[in-house]
């Protein structure tokens, strides 16, 4: 349990690699989060944010290093093993939430639990309206997902993101379309699970105010860790 | 929703509702497909059936007639003919040459279930001064009858054939004003005259035939036509009316006798009933074609419309496979879907034509057959169809690169 949720081991990503029109996208990151932390990534647009995320997230595979999730390699990983990894240690929350309309809210908070079948089973049901209620939605819990505030669906997102207890959870601007009273209630939401569960977070944001509130702040300009 | 679905299933048919006109446009689309599938499949069924049943109760399946009578030239010297015109002879009312034992050898052989012998011929049958030509069929009835179902078809008096009896259709008795128990003078071209009185009138179903056929004993026959003993014809039924042809050559390779099967004599139909299913068949298949293509083009802007919700289920941690049995599974329901409701269509089309269209005497124009099979398979090759369909836009769905997908 000493293992780092997540370690990056000089992670460089390349687009076009060859060719010239080859662009350099990260350049050889180091990153360390510890269990429990709640950690802000900042930079401006184009800076690789997103990118780093999707290489944190398994949703991409870095050009050249090294990425450790909780002391494992996954470089060693084919593609079933990481997709397996990922729905079992870690938890998504996109700017635009990403609610699957054809079902409830409820529904969507359960889909990760019905896509694992070791998961399958009635009390499932007890933990996505569980989640639902910690998310303050209880009572909405089976309204469309389209039809919520902004506020409200980006609570069943991250709900969602809880629904297989993630070692980490990253947020990708989870506030950004948001109005700042909504923006407030969703990050103190982020935070309290981090005090509560224990849940790693990693949350990409623009918003230096609630940057501030997490325990420590990483910026990345032009593919580079600065501070 | 039903929470011990697996999730494949919870997905494909949430898809499918949410995606709703597309579904309802598309389910119709094959529904009108199946629909005319089991419309025209029963259809074609019921009239062969009837066809069949009529072949089975009202003739016999294969008629033993004498050989051809041939001229014979003479010759000048083995294999050479002098230049002589060869007229074919005229065709006399003869024999089957030593028809008893033709018989008996019939009865020897275990695929022919009812032997009977007729002597046919053309008489006048004469009542005052009315007189028509009329077809007389000698008949021994016990035999005759299990062969032709003539007691089905009275409509006045009793089938019995003593010597001095004869059974007509309803026309001529129209004709000759005659009613059961009447007399008729009966008379061929050779053979003495006979009195005969009507024992019962028939109505075969047909006008000419109800004008002209008539049946009476079979030694009556023999002395009308003035061929003491002889029979015309030896008519057989068989166990398997569709070996009839082969059993047909069979009996014609060692016996002195032609052998018509009804395959052979009513070759038109058949062929009328090979060319419907030769079109059935090309319709069938165009049909699945078109219904596959619907189905896969619905998919296709399915997935693209769909594909953020295929990047975040992937991220939730959905496998390929997953993804790919969404897409199938949803092909597969709205063939099925399709097909439930196509039957239903076609049934319910067969039925009404089937009370709405009737023959002008009130009975029915065809049988209604509707076989379950027909349905069973009918459901099976839509699920399949709609399987097959959904294989390309499901394995483009699977290889959907998530970040991509979500990125939109």
């Amino acid at each position: 349990m000493d293992d780092p949720v997540l370690r990056l081991d000089r992670i460089c990503k390349a687009y076009n690699v060859g060719l010239p029109s080859e662009t350099k996208v990260l350049h050889d990151i180091d990153l360390t989060l510890k269990r429990g932390e709640f950690l802000a990534l900042m930079g401006p647009s184009g800076s690789g944010k997103s990118t780093l995320l999707n290489i944190i997230g398994l949703l991409d595979r870095p050009t050249s290093g090294h990425l450790f999730i909780k002391g494992q390699d996954t470089a060693l990983l084919n593609d079933a093993a990481l997709t397996r990894l990922r729905g079992h240690t870690i938890g998504f929350v996109f700017q635009d939430h990403h609610l699957i309309s054809a079902f409830t809210a409820v529904e969507n908070v359960l889909m990760p639990l019905l896509v694992d079948r070791e998961f399958a089973g009635p009390d499932i049901v007890v933990k996505a309206n569980a989640l639902m209620a910690r998310v303050g939605l209880a009572k909405v819990a089976d309204n469309r997902a389209m039809n919520m505030s902004g506020g409200q669906q980006q609570r069943v997102a991250i709900a969602r993101a809880l629904a297989m207890s993630p070692d980490l959870l990253l947020a990708d601007e989870p506030t950004g379309n948001l109005d700042t009273q909504s923006a407030g209630g969703v990050f103190d939401l982020m935070r309290e699970v981090n005090r509560e569960s224990g849940t790693t977070i990693l949350m990409v944001t623009h918003n230096l105010d609630l940057a501030k509130r997490c325990d420590r702040i990483v910026d990345v300009v032009d593919g580079r860790i600065t501070a | 929703m039903n929470r011990w679905l697996p999730f494949e299933w919870i997905a494909a048919i949430r898809f499918l509702r949410e995606g709703r006109m597309q579904t309802l446009f598309i389910i119709t689309g094959i529904a009108i497909g199946v629909g005319v599938i089991v419309f025209m499949s029963a259809l074609l069924t019921g009239l062969q059936a009837n066809f069949i049943k009529r072949v089975l109760t009202s003739q016999p399946q294969i008629q033993l007639i004498p050989l051809d009578q041939i001229a014979r030239p003479l010759r000048n010297a083995p294999g050479v003919f002098e230049n002589a015109s060869v007229q074919r002879p005229s065709q006399h009312v003869i024999s089957v040459d030593q028809w008893q034992k033709v018989r008996d050898r019939m009865q020897s052989m275990p695929e022919i279930t009812a032997i009977s012998p007729t002597m046919a011929g053309s008489a006048l049958a004469i009542r005052g001064a009315a007189s028509r030509a009329i077809t007389i069929a000698g008949i021994e009835p016990a035999s005759y009858f299990t062969i032709v179902r003539i007691p089905d078809y009275v409509v006045a008096g009793v089938p019995r054939l003593n010597s001095q009896d004869i059974i007509i259709g309803t026309e001529l008795a129209k004709d000759l004003g005659a009613t059961v128990n009447d007399k008729l003078n009966v008379q061929a071209a050779t053979g003495t005259p006979v009195v005969l009185t009507v024992t019962a009138v028939l109505d075969l179903g047909n006008k000419a035939v109800n004008e002209r056929n008539t049946y009476v004993a079979l030694r009556t026959a023999q002395s009308l036509l003035g061929i003491i003993g002889g029979v015309t014809t030896v008519d057989l039924t068989v166990k398997d009316i569709y070996a009839a042809e082969t059993l047909a050559k069979r009996i014609e390779s060692s016996n002195a006798v032609e052998a018509d099967s009804w395959i052979a004599t009513n070759a038109q139909f058949f062929t009328a009933v090979q060319a419907q299913k030769t079109s059935n068949t090309m319709i069938r298949l165009f049909v699945a074609l078109s219904v596959a293509f619907g189905i896969a083009a619905v998919l296709v802007v399915s997935v693209i419309q769909r594909s953020k919700d295929i990047g975040i289920l992937r991220a939730m941690g959905a496998s390929r496979g997953q993804v790919l049995r969404v897409f199938l599974i949803q092909g597969g329901v709205l063939g099925f879907v399709g097909a439930v409701v196509g039957s239903v269509m076609g049934a319910g089309g067969l039925m009404y034509w089937h009370s709405a269209m009737r023959q002008a005497d009130g009975s029915e124009l065809f049988p209604l057959m509707l076989e379950r099979n027909l349905f069973v398979a009918t459901a099976l090759l839509a699920t399949a169809t709609g399987l097959v369909a959904a294989m390309v836009p499901a394995i483009r769905a699977a290889n959907l690169d998530p970040v991509v997908a979500i990125r939109g």
